[in-house]
């Protein structure tokens, strides 16, 4: 009995093996084509999917040949698409690291292959940081210090008055997962904006508690903040549209009007948020950009031809404001 | 002085004393914690309230944790149930932008507690027919649950506009408190109920304590394990409606996450042991109360983020400390221990004058 399974369990590797090999043949360079392996984590989320649409169709759009391959949220499926990659001998690898760490040994192959390697949209750690040519991603500093910007700006424009009749406007800041990237840079380019700012007096953060990025805890620790503070609070910053989409719900229980009484600032730029601006109940949301297909494929060509290029590189992240969220949801792509 | 007596040595003496110690607390520490305002349109408001609503779906699991548990089982599934349920009743509703219904609430609502029977049957049939371990049985469903949901929603986060859905957590015009209450204190009172009139909760114990003289006595084990994991999942389910409801809309990633731990917790914090046996469905419920009172207070003291797991561990912690017999035996020796030395410390003292 246990060879018969061990039997097909071979077969079926075997089958497998066969399956990832039939990449490779196709992959024979064709003339001058730039042939581009780009090993992606897989498809998560809405967001993950306009990332993956916008390095394809940008792949084609620059006459660049892709060598796509999904690692199913698996590190090792990465290393193996990697690896195939070089086995191939493409022109270039690119790909999002699903974990920070791990990548020395297949990274340095690549490099031992000659195969200038860049990382998008995520950070990873290597212990030689010439191992990857260049970083292409979203900051999450300058999304913070956008949204300070313009809260700055609304707060001068609407001349929003505290109403607690004090002299500051109160803000209240939805954190993210303790620890994330997101969460750290977020916290870090907003409050480093607002103390660089000549407006610095006019704001004061009230409190700041996590919500872990998803509605049921931004919900939950909005009514707390409500609890507490009552008609103290001015502005609420949610460093993702959920949470904000979240503490919504829970502004209007307590009777108050999100987006009126409450002014709302959040990050990412998801189409429910949208929703709520056009609604009036949610007043910006900066984006975090996932369409970095252009400026990877720009990056890599650069690359090719020997100019240099800056180690890290970033997209470009828009702040969008209630009054264009009409406008912009048609053309909103996650 | 009996009374006292018998309510001291009663089996919800330490659960009410260790949530009465955290809203003493709360009352010195926290301002205005027991505050209650009545809003214009009748709804009561406050701290008290949120703690009420917001522990509404964990009393719900642990009443179904409580009667698994006493069966010596356990059932871990729950949470991803919680997210099957949620993302059924939301993608039947749909999440038109006009605010339409795609199925008509009610369908949708029986739906999506009936897949949560349906998970907890399947739970049931893989322990009480197929006597696999309750860990194994139910972990199949835990991984694979939010699988499913996943599945159910596409991977996105699917938003109910339809307006009435959002009051079985919310407050039906004219009530002074959110539905979910309503809902958590029914479903509490049809278990206690049941219990009380019938034997299946002494079947419940006697599964739990021996299986094997159980059977010899003629208890069905098979219909009475299979009975508790099928109403585990409907507790599931019914709280994946008040999950989804909550924040109008499902999760899949999110919705009932770690419940599962919490649940075991209250129902440990009641009083039950793992080990199965004798239940306490009140001390399952306080201990349900008990852990969300704890989350608020923390949230009300301004814990920061990157401590708030600390605190709460240290805060568990003691409370497990002073239900445990054991804890307490020592910390009496202890205490006995020295009073014993101050006595003859005095006595020496005395004796050199």
């Amino acid at each position: 009995m246990k060879k018969i399974i061990a039997l097909v369990v071979s077969m079926m590797m075997l089958l497998l093996a066969v399956g990832c090999g039939g990449g490779e043949e196709q992959s024979k360079k064709d003339g001058d084509k730039i042939t581009m392996g780009f090993s992606q984590i897989g498809a998560e989320s809405e967001w993950r999917t306009a990332n993956t649409e916008s390095v394809k169709q940008a792949a084609k759009d620059a006459g660049i040949e892709l060598q796509f391959s999904d690692a199913q949220q698996k590190q090792e499926n990465q290393i193996k698409a990697i690896r195939s990659f070089i086995a191939q001998g493409v022109d270039v690898i690119a790909f999002v690291p699903i974990v920070e760490t791990g990548w020395d040994t297949v990274l340095k192959e690549a490099k031992d292959a000659k195969i200038p390697v860049i990382i998008v949209d995520r950070d990873l750690k290597v212990e030689d940081d010439s191992l990857y040519v260049a970083k292409i991603g979203t900051n999450m500093l300058t999304e913070g210090q956008k949204g300070f910007e313009w809260l700055a700006k609304y707060a001068n424009e609407k001349q929003l008055k505290p109403r607690d009749g004090g002299n500051k406007l109160n803000i209240v800041v939805l954190e993210g997962t303790v620890g994330s990237t997101a969460a750290l840079g977020r916290t870090k380019g907003f409050n480093d904006a607002m103390a660089a700012s000549p407006d610095k007096d006019k704001f004061n953060i009230l409190a700041s508690q996590t919500g872990e990025f998803t509605r049921q805890k931004g919900q939950e620790v909005m009514e707390s903040f409500l609890k507490s503070y009552g008609n103290k609070i001015d502005i609420l910053v949610a460093q993702n549209d959920d949470m904000a989409l979240g503490a919504i719900q829970a502004i209007e229980a307590a009777g108050l009007k999100p987006g009126k009484d409450i002014t709302i600032l959040s990050f990412d730029g998801v189409k429910g948020i949208f929703q709520a601006m056009i609604e009036g109940k949610s007043n910006c949301t900066v984006e975090c950009n996932p369409l970095q297909g252009e400026l990877l494929m720009e990056t890599a060509k650069k690359i090719l031809k020997g100019e240099k290029v800056d180690k890290i590189v970033y997209v470009d992240e828009g702040v969008f404001p209630a009054d264009v969220a009409e406008k912009t949801l048609p053309s909103r792509k996650y | 002085m009996d009374k006292l007596k018998s309510f001291t040595s009663s089996s919800l003496f330490l659960p009410i004393v260790a949530l009465a110690v955290l809203l003493i607390f709360n009352g010195i520490f926290v301002e205005g914690f027991f505050d209650i305002q009545i809003t214009e349109d009748g709804r009561l408001f406050g701290r008290v309230i949120d703690i009420l609503t917001r522990s509404s779906s964990l009393v719900i699991l642990s009443l179904g944790m409580t009667l698994v548990i006493a069966t010596s089982g356990i059932d871990i599934s729950v949470g991803a149930v919680v997210a099957i349920s949620a993302a059924v009743v939301c993608t039947l509703i749909g999440g038109r932008g006009d605010g339409a219904a795609e199925t008509p609430m009610a369908l949708a609502m029986l739906a999506s507690v009936g897949i949560g029977i349906l998970c907890g049957i399947w739970n049931g049939i893989l322990v009480a027919k197929f006597k696999i371990q309750a860990v194994v049985a139910t972990l199949i469903l835990m991984t694979a649950g939010r699988g499913i949901a996943q599945l159910l929603t596409e991977g996105q986060i699917v938003t109910v506009y339809y307006k009435p859905f959002a009051s079985i957590a919310g407050v039906i015009p004219g009530m002074p408190l959110p539905t979910n209450v309503f809902i958590a204190l029914a479903m509490v009172l049809l278990v206690v109920f049941v219990m009380k009139k019938t034997s299946i909760g002494l079947f419940i114990q006697s599964v739990g304590i021996n299986p094997t003289a159980a059977k010899y006595v003629g208890i069905n084990v098979t219909l009475v394990l299979f009975l508790v994991y099928a109403f585990s999942g409907f507790c599931a389910g019914v709280t994946g409606l008040i999950e989804s409801s909550l924040i109008k809309a499902a999760d899949a990633n999110n919705a009932g996450l770690n419940m599962e731990m919490d649940a075991i917790l209250a129902v440990a914090l009641g009083g039950t042991l793992l080990s199965g046996g004798k239940f306490y469905l009140g001390g399952s419920v306080i201990g349900a109360v008990t852990i969300q009172t704890l989350t608020t207070t923390l949230y009300a003291l301004g814990v920061s983020a990157d401590q708030l797991p600390v605190v709460k561990a240290i805060a568990v912690i003691a409370i497990c400390l002073i239900q445990s017999k054991k804890a307490r035996d020592l910390f009496d020796k202890w205490k006995s221990g020295r009073s014993a030395k101050a006595v003859t410390a005095d006595a020496k003292a005395v004796n050199k004058a």
